[in-house]
This record gives structure tokens, sequence and C-alpha cells, in this order.
């Protein structure tokens, strides 16, 4: 039955709209979007369908921007806390921006001009090290440390130090071109959308998906083939499969000789200084600052005998045994990479992951088939670095993706490099269909970044002597004492964490607290909830932030927490400083951070306000240009001392890495009218042509530049004269890791120069492996593995950022509590039912939470959802609300240290090659509950409502426009 | 006659929620809203939503099968919902097959919820009347938005394109040809309902290896061995033959 209708279902409402296009926040995807106002409110946000990265899509978080912007969780005032309060009670005045100004530069002054690296600034999952970085190195402090050792190092370092490049926006899997995809340890990642369509486009072409990981969840669940595996051992995995594809010869030989370092020849005499280091001619008139001198040898299979290495017409052995001519007993790197997968075999990597050997043979004869058999050919000219001509690029299909279920573990390196090695032999590092490079990607290995290396580097006054975060090269780029030790606070670049390239965000407070390596003065936290999900042993690190020392003085005696919305971390801040929100500022989506660049070229972006501040917000970069202009920083100060920059946007427009460089924060519109790009003067209507184009700017390198990219001439220059980097040598994967093993000498006393002091040699001599080996993890090896069987893990759901969004009214109807998800066997084994509370608990601590049975996941692990559960009042949620009830944080039950050990009292619970903090080392067991449990354990002090934070509605009826005016008590 | 509806490729969707909550933005804000929000601070959040996202396990560890189910309102072809308002404000259009309510009609009595079976009808707490995917009828006519984006805001949104629009009477349509060619079916069919939207299955992508794919003349293996050889020692043929 149709009615006469009155409503009008088609009819919008009236009112005055606006559209302006930025960049989202709501993850680190950065997709453009495309903001619809209706009377000054956001009436709609929709993916941009201009935008080259997510091209009009838009996912859960992004499309609930609205409800993040109107959150009653917003801070909008600066402020300090109370006199004679305590720490963590949440008693705050409001004042203004110039007295929080005032304490700040009177503060940091002090602190720059008598002991710099007492100020610690802390970023979060910010997007802004560009700036952060850039700032705290013209402060001079050490102490920077943005979100990866507590995230994903490992990722980024085992690839990088392998391949020169790495996943997520520096890299990826070719789905346009690859027939088979091997997705391992990935739940939602920051480059969802792109991902998410692409992955689309590939299963409907025919693609093949597997997806290793020990839960089938998100992404997994379209997978044609889930392969469970338990936590921690996917190197087993890989190793074996290598070992397999290298016996049946199902490895690309072609590719390793030219673009790898398999051919090259290692020093076997175990008596030399230069034992496993690559046999080297001497050259006369070695070229000059010259990256790699290429002076390495091959075995020459016509010739049988020792050439240099590329030598033209000369085709090198990849395995056996050599003698060169004054007796050093050699190998090619490829010969000693048989050797040491030859233990790992299937039967072995059976016994380990829990995959049957089969499979894994069956998973390594489908790669290298693949590969093999389904290559492509595209019809692209291309040069290569040793001025061969190639008609086409060849393509081995075999593409993988890999995240932090591989990263967050003590062996993660390895296991990366392990992962690296096989994409590697298989032939796909930056060709079609397999993996591909995004700008600046490729770098050399290592990357030229480099921290100063002793405790010179670090002087009143003056800016830091070199990089606040690095890669090391050798011992000697480390950054150590006069005592072997770290200057870092976090003890990043020490023996303890030698290649700590993103530092040890994780370990920062426990380490000020416990004065070890020394007391600081003042922490900068931002956007990083430290006093929550962004911590191991959370109940400890609230603690340490409220502790005092005899003299009634807290251990810290600083804390300036700078955020949008209160989080657990602001009770804990002297001083609060009120960030915008997205919608609300200037940001820059940098070539020099993290850019969100397409494999066919860079790509950066930017922000720019759709809407005004919301009380007294102040985008965290006008606070930092401020400060560092009233501390005076070189950066921010003319030579006459005057003022350089009267705010961010002006910063960014005219701030260059060196005066004259012509590098700057953004890539696009550079040059007097706008004509340059990557290198160009500073353009003063740079913003003003960002906002024109979607807010992005897109180059795409011509098509003979695209591939092959780490041994492309053509690209390679391209590269140096738009300085990206500051070589155009090819960069050859390191099968065999030079790098890692100058460490290994070290440690063993082979090698002159700096070597670790004696208690860490053996753990420096088993990790700095030349090449990627299978150990057990460290909190696994120093676990009762009896008593404490499970293993524990989070993930990340697709529809929240880390603690992010439980301030958000509608995604947190998607989310409100988090279960532990177990397999139902242990329900039997331990007395429990599905949705009963249990206990779980690691020799560290312990937790009551709701159990879900679930047959997606591998009986030996349980699992929850990262940063769900929350503490009671925070993020201006009620006391009862079900985050804080019913949800958990994991968190309480992993420690930042390991337990005593052999290597010392407190030793970072992390990578030893990386500081990787590592998450899902964990062990646990589960036991049932009280029968009239109700709430889950540990719970907290209820977090007060602080000044400028609006009421909570009773209920929403959110309508554009009328959401002020309207809406209930 | 017009039918439009949803496709849901189940092949694709990832459980993302980009759909649910895109909806809910472009709805709360259009001639469909507002959509009210109970205790959006507080225990036990609830409110108003045209499309919600379920996620399924079937079948037993190792062979788990994890399956995201979006569902909205199907816009039946015999909608049960329609017959049962007392007042005629649930009502299917003529026009394009649109199942809609007018707001000014409905009481708010939720016939209409229990008729359905697909569980697509919710009230609004605080407008009282009855609500449900109105598959963005304020957007797929608006000549003010460009043609492309003329299309419900969750098939814009869905990042892996798994929710797909069209005309499911029109033959040739993408969404017919879809639902023929990868077997596209309705939800519950013994309810008679006749749904308009459908979902498409899983299918999976195998490889075959053939034993002989692993053996090859032109094994990379071949290459290790040394070109040359040295004389062998002892007895040979060539040394002991007599003519």
């Amino acid at each position: 039955m149709t009615s006469s209708v009155i409503h009008d279902a088609t009819k919008q409402p009236a009112g005055s709209i606006e559209t302006k296009n930025t960049t989202c926040y709501m993850c680190a995807c950065r997709c453009g979007i495309r903001v619809t106002l209706r009377d000054n409110e956001v009436r709609y946000i929709q993916g941009n369908p201009e935008h080259p990265l997510n091209k009009g899509v838009i996912c859960a978080k992004g499309a609930s921007g609205i409800m993040k912007q109107y959150s009653p969780a917003r801070l909008t005032k600066p402020l300090k806390r109370k006199e004679g309060a305590m720490r963590g009670d949440s008693e705050f005045e409001e004042i203004s921006w110039d007295e929080a100004f005032d304490i700040m530069e009177e503060r940091l002054a002090h602190i720059r001009a008598t002991d710099p690296k007492k100020f610690t600034l802390l970023t979060g999952r910010d997007q802004m090290q560009a700036l952060t970085g850039m700032w705290s190195k013209n402060y001079g402090t050490p102490n920077y440390s943005a979100h990866g050792g507590l995230c994903s190092v490992n990722m980024a370092a085992g690839m990088i130090y392998s391949i020169g490049g790495s996943f997520w926006e520096f890299g990826g899997p070719d789905l346009e071109r690859a027939k088979l995809l091997v997705m391992i340890g990935t739940a939602e990642d920051h480059h969802s959308n792109p991902l998410k369509m692409e992955l689309s486009k590939f299963k409907r072409n025919g693609g093949r998906l597997i997806s290793v990981n020990p839960v089938r969840s998100g992404y997994s669940a379209i997978a044609d083939e889930w392969i469970p595996i338990k936590p921690g051992t996917d190197n087993a995995l890989f190793l074996a499969i290598t070992r397999e594809l290298i016996e049946t010869g199902l490895y690309d030989r072609e590719f390793l000789k030219d673009y790898s370092n398999s051919g090259q020849l290692v020093n076997c005499d175990e008596s030399s200084e230069h034992h496993g280091m690559f046999v080297r001619m001497d050259i006369n008139d070695p070229e000059e600052g010259c990256f790699d001198h290429q002076n390495q040898m091959w075995w020459d299979r016509h010739t049988n005998k020792a050439v240099r290495t590329h030598t033209e017409g000369a085709d090198p052995f990849l395995m056996g045994e050599f003698t060169m001519p004054d007796g050093t007993p050699v190998k090619p790197s490829f010969q000693l990479l048989k050797e040491s997968v030859e233990e790992y075999t299937a039967e072995w990597a059976e016994d380990v992951t829990g995959i049957p050997a089969d499979t894994i043979r069956r998973l390594a004869h489908e790669m290298g088939i693949v590969a093999r058999d389904e290559k492509i050919e595209l019809p692209i000219a291309w040069t290569d670095t040793w001025g061969r001509e190639h008609q086409s690029v060849t393509g081995n299909p075999v593409a993988f993706h890999a995240m932090r279920g591989l990263a967050a573990h003590s062996n993660g390196f390895q296991t990366i490099r392990g992962l690296s090695v096989l994409m590697s032999i298989l032939g796909t590092i930056d060709r079609p269909g397999g993996f591909r490079h995004k700008a600046p990607f490729p770098r050399p290995i290592p990357p030229c970044p480099k921290t100063p290396t002793g405790p010179e580097g670090v002087k009143p006054n003056t800016p830091l002597g070199g990089m606040p975060l690095g890669f090391p090269a050798s011992p000697e780029d480390l950054f150590l004492d006069e005592k072997n030790g770290p200057v870092r606070l976090d003890k990043g670049f020490s023996w303890e964490f030698p290649l700590s390239a993103h530092g040890l965000m994780q370990n920062a407070i426990t380490n000020a607290w416990r004065g070890d390596p020394y007391k600081i003065d003042t922490m900068l936290i931002f956007m990083a909830n430290m006093a929550w999900n962004s911590s191991m042993n959370t109940t400890g690190v609230r603690d340490m932030l409220r502790d005092k020392d005899e003299n009634g003085e807290y251990k810290i005696p600083f804390l300036i927490v700078a955020d949008a919305f209160h989080s657990e971390t602001v009770a804990f801040a002297d001083l609060v400083l009120p960030d915008t929100t997205y919608l609300e500022r200037h940001d820059t989506i940098s070539m020099l951070d993290r850019p969100i660049s397409e494999y066919d070229g860079p790509v950066d972006s930017v922000r720019i306000p759709v809407v005004p501040p919301k009380g007294e917000c102040k985008p965290f970069q006008d606070v930092l240009i401020e400060l560092g202009s009233r501390l005076k920083l070189p950066a921010f100060t003319n030579a006459d001392g005057s003022r350089k920059f009267k705010n961010y946007p002006e910063f960014v427009t005219n701030f260059e890495t060196e005066p004259g460089s012509g590098i700057g924060f953004l890539a696009g519109w550079r040059g007097k009218g706008g004509e340059k790009f990557m290198k160009g003067e500073p353009n003063p209507k740079q913003w003003e042509m960002y906002e024109k184009n979607n807010c992005v700017f897109q180059y795409h390198l011509p098509v003979s530049f695209q591939y092959m990219r780490n041994w492309n001439q053509g690209y390679l220059t391209w590269a140096q004269e738009h300085r990206l980097t500051r070589y155009d040598e090819p960069i050859n994967i390191h099968i065999y890791s030079e790098i890692l093993q100058k460490f290994r000498l070290a440690a063993q006393g082979k090698r002159p120069g700096r070597q670790p002091p004696d208690h860490l040699r053996a753990r420096v001599e088993e990790h700095f492996n030349p090449l990627p080996f299978y150990s057990e993890t460290l909190e696994g090896q120093l676990t009762d593995t009896q008593k404490y069987p499970l293993n524990a893990l989070t993930q990340r759901p697709m529809a929240m950022y880390h603690s992010w969004d439980s301030q958000n009214a509608w995604l947190r109807q998607i989310h409100a509590h988090n279960y532990m998800h177990v397999h139902p066997s242990l329900g039997d084994k331990h007395g429990f039912k599905d949705g009963d509370w249990i206990y779980v608990e690691s020799m560290h601590g312990k937790v009551r939470c709701l159990a879900r049975f679930s047959e997606a996941v591998e009986p030996g692990t349980i699992w929850t959802w990262n940063a769900v559960g929350k503490a009671k009042g925070a993020w201006n949620l009620s006391d009862d609300a079900n985050e804080s009830q019913q949800g958990f944080l994991l968190n309480h039950l992993i420690a930042e240290e390991l337990p005593k050990n052999e290597c010392g009292d407190h030793i970072s619970n992390s990578d030893p090659v990386t500081g990787q903090a590592a998450w899902y080392d964990v062990r646990v067991r589960v036991y049932k509950a009280e029968d009239d449990a109700d709430h889950s354990l540990p719970q907290f002090e209820s977090m007060k409502v602080l000044p400028g934070m609006s009421t909570r509605r009773k209920w929403l009826g959110y309508f554009s426009g009328k959401f002020d005016k309207k809406g209930s008590k | 006659m017009t039918q439009l509806a949803l496709i849901i490729d189940l092949n694709v969707c990832v459980g993302c929620s980009a759909c649910v909550t895109s909806c809910k933005e472009w709805n709360t804000s259009g001639p469909a809203g507002f959509m009210s929000d109970d205790n959006p601070y507080q225990k036990d959040p609830t409110g108003t939503f045209f499309n919600r996202v379920q996620t399924y396990e079937v079948g037993e560890f190792p062979k788990t099968e994890t399956v995201h189910f979006p569902k909205s309102c199907l816009h039946c072809e015999e909608p049960p919902c329609v017959p049962v308002c007392p007042t005629g404000a649930s009502y299917k259009r003529e026009l394009d097959g649109i199942v809609l309510v007018d707001y000014d009609k409905c009481i708010g009595c939720k016939y209409c919820s229990w008729a359905c079976p697909y569980g697509a009808r919710e009230i609004d707490e605080h407008q009282k009347v009855m609500k449900k995917c109105t598959l963005c009828v304020d957007r797929i006519y608006d000549e003010t938005l460009p043609e492309a984006e003329r299309k419900p805001a969750c098939v814009l949104a869905c990042p892996t394109n798994a929710r797909l629009f069209g005309d499911v009477h029109d033959a040739d349509s993408e969404v017919s040809e879809l639902i023929r060619d990868q077997g596209g079916y309705q939800l519950m069919p013994e309810w008679g309902t006749q749904p308009s939207n459908h979902y498409l299955p899983r299918r999976k992508n195998k490889i075959t290896i053939h034993k002989d794919e692993l053996v090859r003349v032109d094994n990379p293996l071949n290459k290790e061995q040394k070109e040359h050889h040295k004389p062998v020692d002892g007895s040979v043929l060539d040394d002991n033959s007599f003519i």
C-alpha cells in the first residue's frame, strides 16, 4: 500500500552550506576528506573523490569525525595543577596561554642553559616528527622519542637495513599485479583505506590471499587460506620456507646476483679481525664521499677466479667455498645463508609454529612457482646503475604485507630480516606484482641520519650535535658516554639497543623515575597516553608519575601534557595545553616525516582549518613555534635576535633545512611562482596552492623511473637532483648484513674500536647475527611457561585508533568494552563459560575481564582489542561506562623491563637490536573469577571533569546547525 | 519496474564499519534524521543506526571461517512491514521500490519492527517514529550532487567496494550481472519477502601445484656446479682399451 506522502524524504533541510577539502586525522592513514558545513557545524565528512590516496572512500572513524569534533572530552583551556594539589588528582585551575608560555619559557630556558638533556619530548601518534624532531634538535636535547620504538620500529629497521625501505607509508605490496599475497601479523593498519581498496580488486581479479595470524579477524576473514601460527614464531616459518626455496632451486638467481650481495665473498677466517666481513679489493683513487665503493668480490663461474663485484661479463657463484689468492678462505653470502638455514627444516618449524610441515613446504612451493612461472614483463625501458640498458621490467607476482604481529616481539628485528630475505630471494623487490617503494624510499642502507656519538653532542644553549634519531652503521655511530653507557634517557643507541632508530618511549618514564641513567627535570608529552595504553606496567607507571623523593619533590619534577582530549594522562600533568582537533588547524604530512607517497611518485599533503578552534585550544605546532621563538632557538630566530616566524603556517612556508637549501616541509609548489617541486625557494602562496588542489601534491615519476629504483640510474639521479638523497649509487640488497657483523665482531673482541661492556657481549654477539636466525623471545626464555603457557596479544580494531575514540559517541557504539577472546578449550580446561568473568595473569600482574569464546584463534593464544578499555571517568565518560567497568587494559600484565638476568637488573623488555617494545611476548594463564564478579580489575580513582570541558549530555540528536542550541540536559 | 537495491559482497567485506557511521552522519542531519543516541557517554550507549555490521564465526578451529555481515533494510518486493502499518506511514514507492517511513504519519507503534524478519526497523527513542534505511533517497535524485555521488552514503564510503547499488530489475545493470555471475542470494527466502538486497558469497582462490614444476632443467642450482672438474684417479676404460 502506498500512501499520499506528507513527509518529504528527499528534501534537504535548509541552511547555509560550505565545503572545504582537508585531510583526515582519525588515524595515520591521512585520507583526503571533503567536509561540508551547514550553519557552521559539520554536516558531512566524505572521502574526497579527487584524492589519490583514498579516491573518495572513508572508513568508520573518518565518517565519525563529527563526534570527535563535538566530544565533551575536549580540553579547551590551559590548566595548571593547583598549588598543594597532588599530581594525578586532577585538581587544576585555568590559566592564560601567556602564563602557560611564561612557565614553560622560564623552565626550559634554565634547562637549556644548564643541562639540555634534562628536558625530554615524547610524542605519540602525531604526524609531526618533522617539526618535533627539528625542534628538539634545535633545543639541544638528545631525549626526543616519537612513538616508533613503542610501536613497530622493527618493521622499519628490519627491512630498511635489508632492502632500503619498508611497509606502510614507506612501501607496500603491488596488489594491482600480484597473484599471490601473503599477509602476516596484520590487523588494522594505518595505511588502511588504500589497502582495503586494493585487496578488494586483488581478490576480484582472482588473486590468492593467504593470512598468517594467530587470529582470524578483520582482513583475515576474506583470506583464501588462514594459517594459524603461534605468536613470535614467524621467523621459523620464513626460515623454513627459505630453506625449501633454496633446496628446490625456486629462488630468483638472476635477480639475486645483480641486485643483492648474494654473490659477494665473505671472509671465513675465524682468526681474522675481518672475519665475517666482505673481502674487498684495494682500489686506487677511491671516490671521495662515495657511499658504497662496490669493491667487494665475486667468484666468477666462467674464469673460476675472484673478480670485482658486478664485473661486466662475470657471473658469480652463489654457493661454494673458495680461497682467495692471499689464502683467505671465503664463501659467497648466499652460501652462508644456505648453511645458516640448513637446520630450519619444515619439520623443525612445525614444532615451533604449530603449522604442519606439509603446509610449510606447500607455501614455499606456491610462492616459488608463482614467482618463477607467472612472471610479468612490462615494456618499460630502464638503465641500471652499471650502465646496462634493459628493455623491460620483470616482475615476480608474489607480494607480502606485514605489521606489528611480526614487529612487537623481542625477536622481531631478525624475523623481519627473515621476511626481507625471503622477499628478496623470490625476486620481488621494487618490481611489479611484488614489493614497491614509496618516496622518499629507497634510501641507502642504512639511511644517513646519525645521532651525535658522544656526550659532547649535548651542550648548553646549543643545538644537538647530530640528529635526535638515526641509523647507526657501526659501533662508532652509537651515542655513548665516557663510561660506554647511554647518553639518552631511554638508553637508545647504546649497547643495549644499538639500532634503536625510533627511540624507546616505553622506558622513558621508568628511567626518569629511577634516575637511571640520570634524573631529568621536565617531560613534555604530546598526543601520547603514557599513563594508560602507551605504557607497559601501567599501574606502576602511574605510581612513578606520582612518586616523590625523600625531600617531598616529585621524582619527575615537571610534566607538561599537550592533548586535545581528556585522556588518562592529562590527570598527571602539572601543565595542560589544550590542542586543537584536526578540523581546526594547519598540518603538514611531510616528506621529512611520513608522507603519503604512492608507488609511482612522491605525494605530500596538508590540513587546513575547516572550523575555528574551540575555546582557547591552540594547535601544538603553534605552541612549539611560540616556545621556540621565546627560547630563541636558532631555527626560529633571525640573526639580529628577532623572531623569525609568526606562526606555524608561516614557518612551513619559509623554513629551509639550511639557508638556501630549498628543502622545506612541503614539496609541492615551491619556487617563487610555485613552479618547482621537492627543492625550490619558499613560495608565499604555497598554502593557497595546496588548498586549491585538494590539499595534496602529487608527482608522477616518469614510467622508466618507477621500478627497480634501488638500481635504476634514472631514478637515483632524479632523486639526487631533487634532494631526496645524497647519493645516486645502487642500493644493493643486504642478504648478508655486514653492518650487523661489525657489531658482532665488536662483541667478540675481534674488532678494534668501540666494544660492548662485558655483561652485554654475549647478547650483542648472539643477536647481531648477519643472517636472520630464529630465537625464542627474551621474555619467553625468562618465563615459567609451564605456569604461564598462553600467549596474550592485542589487535587494533578497524573502528578505533589507539585510545582516541571512546569519547566518540558513535564509535563507542561499535566498541564500548573489550573481551578476552579465548578458544573454548580453555573454558573446558579451567571451568568457565562464554561470557564469564576470568582472571588473566602474567608473572607481572593480573586483570579481571570478560571471556568470549572464539574458534577463530589458535588455542594457545588469547587476544583482545587494544585500548578500548579505559580508566574510570577518563574521556569524560561516566563512572559506570562500559569502557572502565567491563573493558580492561592488557598493559597491566606487561612489564617494561625484563626480569633480572645476566645482562642486567633493568633491561628493557624490548628487541635487543632496536629497542622495539616487545608487547606480544607476554605469557599468561587464565582461570575463572569469583562468582559474584561484576566489573573488571584493576579499577582506578575516577577522573574528574576538568575546567573548560563541557557537560556530558544524556542523549544526543545530532543535526548540524542545531546541535549546540538543541540537545537535552 | 525499477527496483533499486544494494548488493553486499561478502567476499571482500572486511568488517570495518565504514557503512555504519557514514550512514549515520549523512542521515542524522538529513530528512531522515535526526538519529538519536542514548547514553552517548554513559553505560550501555545505544542509538539509531540504519545499518549494522555483525561478525560471525563458522566452523571449528582450524577450519574456522570469519564472516563480516552488514545488514540494513532489504527493501523487499513484498515488504511485510507495509501491510501491518495502521496509519499507512510505512510505504513502498512505485517509482523505484524503495520502502520508506512517512514520519508525519508514524505513531511509533512498532508493529512494523515485529513484522520485519530482518530486524531492519528501529524506533528512534527521541523522535518516537520508526526509522530505517532510505537507500539515501535524498542523495540519489539530488541534481546538485555530481552524478558519481548520487549514491547511498554507505556505497560511496565502503573502502573495499563491497556495497554496490543499482536496479535489480534491470537485467543489464551491474548489480543484476553480479547476482547472476556470482550466485547472489537473498536472506531467508522462506519468509516470502522477496528482499531486493542480495548478498554475494565467498569465493576462494586456490593454486594447484604440479610435481614436475618443482623439477626443472633451468634450475638455478645447476649453475652452482663448477664448470670444469679435476681429472679422476684410478683405472678408466680409455686407458685400458685394446684398439
